[in-house]
């Protein structure tokens, strides 16, 4: 189990399998967004109050999604490496910060422009709002909080730490909309229920989803590849790969 | 299709500045980000075949350090 576990923890066994995934991965992300929005933007069914503003949900909440679901990868990560001292894991976790604030920015962003056509503002402290904003924050705290420290192995811990300590924030944003009944309506998608909107709008976004889904892990997969070169420059086998042609 | 025509289309019912805004910085966020990692692995590879080119005419004294 132990040998296990460090042969898969292995920078070099990583390189080799994530080179097999990472084809497929692209593909299905491609192809699932690609159909998800075309379907979603000309053939889903306009919605009957708020009429064709409702396709920004097709990006809306696949981002917001993402942005929740890479803070956890990225927390459970820091956790593997913390007490397995698994540097894969730590390199995940790096890699996963930046694309998670990129995906909150987003979810912010589209919920803003999506709010002035339906709400009439464009921003609210509503508790479901603010708590993704604390969100961005604790992405931007792991960024900021890695790159302070001159050794990489302490950024690395502390790092680990707040995304341990921030995950706290997630069942927040999960319940914000059940607890303080603001203006953010209660979650409207969900892969395991069903769905409590027609069957045609619904087809696209579960789509939209997979496929952001799908992007997330061929990213991490793309950027731990480039981590695992960057920090293992000077190890034998990365040296022939490099004088093999990579 | 949910529009009679191209222009209905891009109008979305007088929502367009909305949605296509919404959906451009989406797209230009995964686009953008997908091009930055693909500068960056480009970026690592360059360094790592420069470095096996200066190992190859130097030959190390230490091969364990790096």
């Amino acid at each position: 189990m132990w040998a296990f576990i460090h042969k898969v923890g292995s920078p070099k066994w990583f390189y080799t399998i994530s080179a097999r995934l990472l084809p497929w991965c692209w593909t299905l992300a491609v192809t699932l967004i690609l159909v998800g929005s075309i379907w979603g933007l000309a053939f889903a069914p306009a919605d009957y109050q708020q009429g064709d503003s409702f396709r920004i949900i097709y990006v809306h909440v696949p981002a917001a999604f993402l942005a929740q679901s890479i803070f956890v990868s990225m927390a459970v990560a820091a956790l593997i490496f913390m007490v397995w001292k698994i540097k894969v894991a730590d390199m995940a976790a790096a890699v996963m910060a930046p694309l998670g604030a990129v995906m909150t920015f987003v979810a912010l962003f589209t919920g803003s422009v999506w709010g002035m056509p339906t709400w009439g503002t464009w921003w609210i402290w509503d508790a479901r709002l603010t708590s993704m904003l604390i969100l961005l924050f604790l992405y931007l705290g792991v960024i900021a909080l890695r790159g302070a420290f001159t050794s990489r192995d302490s950024g690395a811990r502390a790092a680990s730490v707040l995304a341990m300590v921030g995950v706290i924030n997630i069942p927040v944003i999960k319940y914000s909309v059940d607890w303080w009944y603001t203006l953010h309506q209660p979650a409207s998608f969900s892969i395991t229920s069903r769905p409590s909107m027609p069957v045609e709008m619904w087809w696209p976004l579960l789509l939209m989803v997979l496929g952001f889904y799908a992007f997330f892990i061929a990213m991490t997969l793309m950027r731990t590849r480039s981590e695992v070169l960057r920090r293992e420059a000077g190890k034998h086998w990365v040296r022939e790969l490099a004088a093999g042609g990579a | 299709m949910a529009f009679d025509s191209l222009d209905a289309f891009f109008a979305m019912g007088g929502h367009g500045a909305y949605v296509w805004s919404a959906w451009a910085v989406t797209a230009l966020a995964m686009v953008g980000s997908v091009a930055h990692a693909r500068i960056e692995r480009r970026g690592l590879l360059r360094d790592l075949e420069r470095r096996a080119r200066r190992e190859a005419a130097t030959p190390r004294k230490n091969p364990d350090a790096s």
